[in-house]
């Protein structure tokens, strides 16, 4: 089985989508650089030119505003925005135009843009530099959202959403770059809107998406001796995988939610609702939102490590929530009072 | 009175050059959009209309002079204001008229209501009611043009409003730094909906904003057809052999209110007499007397034409008023594509 970095992959799918589809363009900051976006774009400049391959200047909503512009009048563009902080200041362009765009004008008009948001949690770059925003994009109708967690997938459904007719956010974390996994050479689609059960079990369901499934996998390596414990990867926000979801409700009766993001009127607040309002007469227990506290981003690594959700945490959460049916997350997070 | 500095007469010199068809179609179109306005005017009045309507009565030179020298497969990008746009594009009157009435033979199929028009056939993909949001879009437009090596142009109408969002001046050194095949349109009406421009900018000569960017700009008497023509046509022919992009900033009236039949002569915004300067200089007015006193058009067939137009608006308001509403689906399917 061949295997690459989750980095490599998207270099080879940007590589070979480009040569095969003259159409599509990669335009955002750093995209010409040999740090910016960690080793995902290298060679692509060279390969396709300055017409297809633009670096950017400092203009976010304009140079938003410009990959649907080229979207609408027929190029299939990634917009890179190589820390995904910085997609606030295109939010009129992505919420109030790409989004609205196919709807507003009757179904006659779509925009066919990827959009390419990056998290670089972590390393004391503080509440600036480390947002994953994954959910207030999710709230936006007409955009979807994936998030893929493996360099499988990442090729699959980077080439699927630069295939799709709508926007589509696609989010990866730098922490994911360096994780192997098996990639095929050739290019692939995978389907925007299925989640995938990494590990089958009976006691517990674990959701999460990105980065936090590799948190919650690890869980489950530190606690196979104790619990069946069963891991689903979202993949798509938007689209969501409901069916998925509540299948696995039915047989475990008890979740918890991994959010990368912030608690309040998150990913993992959505789902929570809709498990309760879906599938509630099978839940054991109160679900559980691990998520971020309603605090920016910390600095200090000391800060820092309060502040995210890791495997060590999780083993009391999950613990917690077998023995007792119910347990305070926010506990183990910043104010352990 | 503001605006006086930039008048000057249409003179027989300068439609000397210019063939009697053209100079005809420019006022047809003018009237057509004249009387399609008024028309609008009146069945907000009677409550027969809902959608805002923001009227672009006195503004007809603008759209009228500048679509003149564009293809059908050149797009143009207009704002909340857009009926002038879509109809100097060539737009049917009648999905326009049905668009605001919100049924679904409109030309967005009622999803959209008179504030985004659009007619992808005719090169009007799309209008924004967000003040400068297509700024970027048709920069973006020219940018796939360019690629696609087929010499077709973009343009952006847009108001003095939208010269004080950040967004156009990101544009600005974009299309430049590129050389983008772009005209940037702007519609000095002198009033951001209730505010005039010497309350909201610190110099109100815009297009000295453009030349900072070395983008090549020029002021014209936005009511004088020929001028507004003739600077179109030469900025339109530079960027569709390469030349880059140019700004056309119009010094021109909207005789009513920012949305509404309203003229707002009661409620402190302006006064009658500037009204009545901007009414006397009409800009098909103007056209027409120029065009009577050489001949070009007679009395007889300015009434056939006034005839002709206002049975064809009439038209336009039974065609809306049969057709039916759109129906309530699955909105789900009309999200995405």
């Amino acid at each position: 089985m061949r295997r690459i970095t989750y980095s490599e992959a998207i270099n080879e799918t940007l590589h070979q989508i480009m040569k095969e589809n003259d159409r599509v363009l990669l335009i955002g900051q750093g995209v010409t650089s040999p740090w910016y976006v960690g080793t995902t774009t290298t060679g692509l400049y060279d390969a396709f030119g300055e017409k297809r391959v633009i670096d950017t200047p400092l203009s976010e909503n304009a140079i938003t505003g410009i990959a649907i512009g080229s979207a609408i009048a027929g190029s299939r563009p990634i917009l890179e925005h190589p820390r995904m902080d910085f997609m606030y200041l295109a939010m009129d362009q992505i919420a109030n135009h790409a989004s609205n765009w196919y709807f507003m004008f009757g179904q006659q008009v779509n925009v066919p843009i990827t959009i390419w948001g990056i998290i670089n949690r972590g390393g004391e770059q503080a509440a600036q530099h480390s947002q994953a925003l994954h959910s207030m994009f999710t709230h936006i109708p007409g955009l979807k959202v994936i998030m893929p967690s493996t360099p499988y997938d990442a090729k699959g459904l980077l080439v699927a959403s630069i295939e799709d007719d709508n926007p589509v956010l696609f989010i990866d974390d730098r922490w994911l770059y360096g994780i192997e996994g098996y990639v095929p050479k050739g290019l692939y689609k995978l389907p925007i809107g299925e989640g995938a059960i990494r590990k089958e079990g009976k006691d517990v369901t674990l959701i999460a998406t990105s980065y936090m499934v590799h948190v919650a996998l690890k869980t489950v390596s530190l606690l196979e001796d104790d619990y069946s414990i069963e891991v689903i990867d979202l993949l798509s926000l938007k689209p969501l995988d409901t069916a998925l979801i509540y299948e696995s409700v039915k047989k475990t009766g008890r979740v918890i939610i991994l959010d990368g993001g912030w608690k309040t009127c998150g990913l993992a607040s959505e789902i929570s609702a809709l498990i309760s309002e879906y599938v509630f007469e099978y839940l054991k227990a109160p679900i559980l939102r691990v998520a971020l506290p309603d605090a920016p981003a910390p600095a200090s690594t000391a800060l820092e490590k309060a502040y995210y959700p890791d495997e060590n945490k999780m083993i009391t959460v999950v613990k917690e929530i077998m023995k007792t049916g119910s347990f305070q997350w926010q506990k183990l997070q910043w104010n352990t009072k | 009175m503001i605006g006086d500095q930039f008048y000057e007469s249409i003179s027989r010199e300068s439609i000397e050059n210019l063939p009697e068809s053209l100079l005809k179609d420019l006022y047809h179109t003018m009237l057509k959009i004249r009387i399609f306005e008024e028309k609008v005017a009146l069945l907000v009045e009677k409550k027969q209309i809902f959608t805002p309507c923001h009227l672009y009565i006195g503004q007809e030179t603008v759209a009228a002079g500048v679509c003149a020298s564009l293809k059908s497969d050149d797009y143009v990008y207009s704002t909340h204001r857009s009926h002038g746009h879509y109809i100097a594009k060539g737009g049917d009157i009648r999905t326009l008229m049905a668009e605001i009435f919100g049924r679904a033979t409109g030309c967005s199929k009622g999803y959209g209501g008179s504030m985004h028009a659009c007619s992808p056939d005719i090169g009007l993909p799309g209008s924004s009611a967000i003040v400068g949001g297509t700024i970027p879009i048709a920069v973006g437009t020219a940018l796939a043009f360019f690629n696609e090596g087929k010499h077709r142009v973009s343009v952006t109408f847009f108001g003095d409003g939208a010269t004080t969002e950040g967004v156009l001046y990101e544009s600005l050194n974009f299309a430049k730094l590129k050389n983008m095949p772009v005209i940037f349109v702007c519609e000095n009406n002198f009033y951001s909906t209730h505010l005039h421009i010497s309350d909201m900018q610190s110099n109100i000569k815009i297009s000295k904003r453009a030349e900072a960017f070395n983008v090549p700009a020029f002021t014209v008497d936005g009511n004088n057809v020929i001028s507004v023509y003739n600077t179109a046509k030469s900025a339109i022919e530079k960027a569709r052999h390469g030349k880059g992009p140019s700004f056309i900033e119009c010094l021109t009236y909207r005789w009513r209110g920012h949305v509404g039949p309203d003229w707002d002569l009661d409620k402190g915004i302006r006064n009658k007499e500037e009204v009545e300067w901007w009414v006397n200089n009409c800009g098909i007015k103007r056209m027409e007397k120029l065009l009577l006193s050489e001949g070009i058009l007679t009395d007889s067939e300015k009434i056939n034409l006034i005839n002709k137009l206002s049975d064809e608006v009439e038209e336009a308001v039974e065609f809306a008023k049969n057709s039916p509403f759109p129906e309530v689906q699955d909105y789900k399917n009309e999200v995405f594509k």
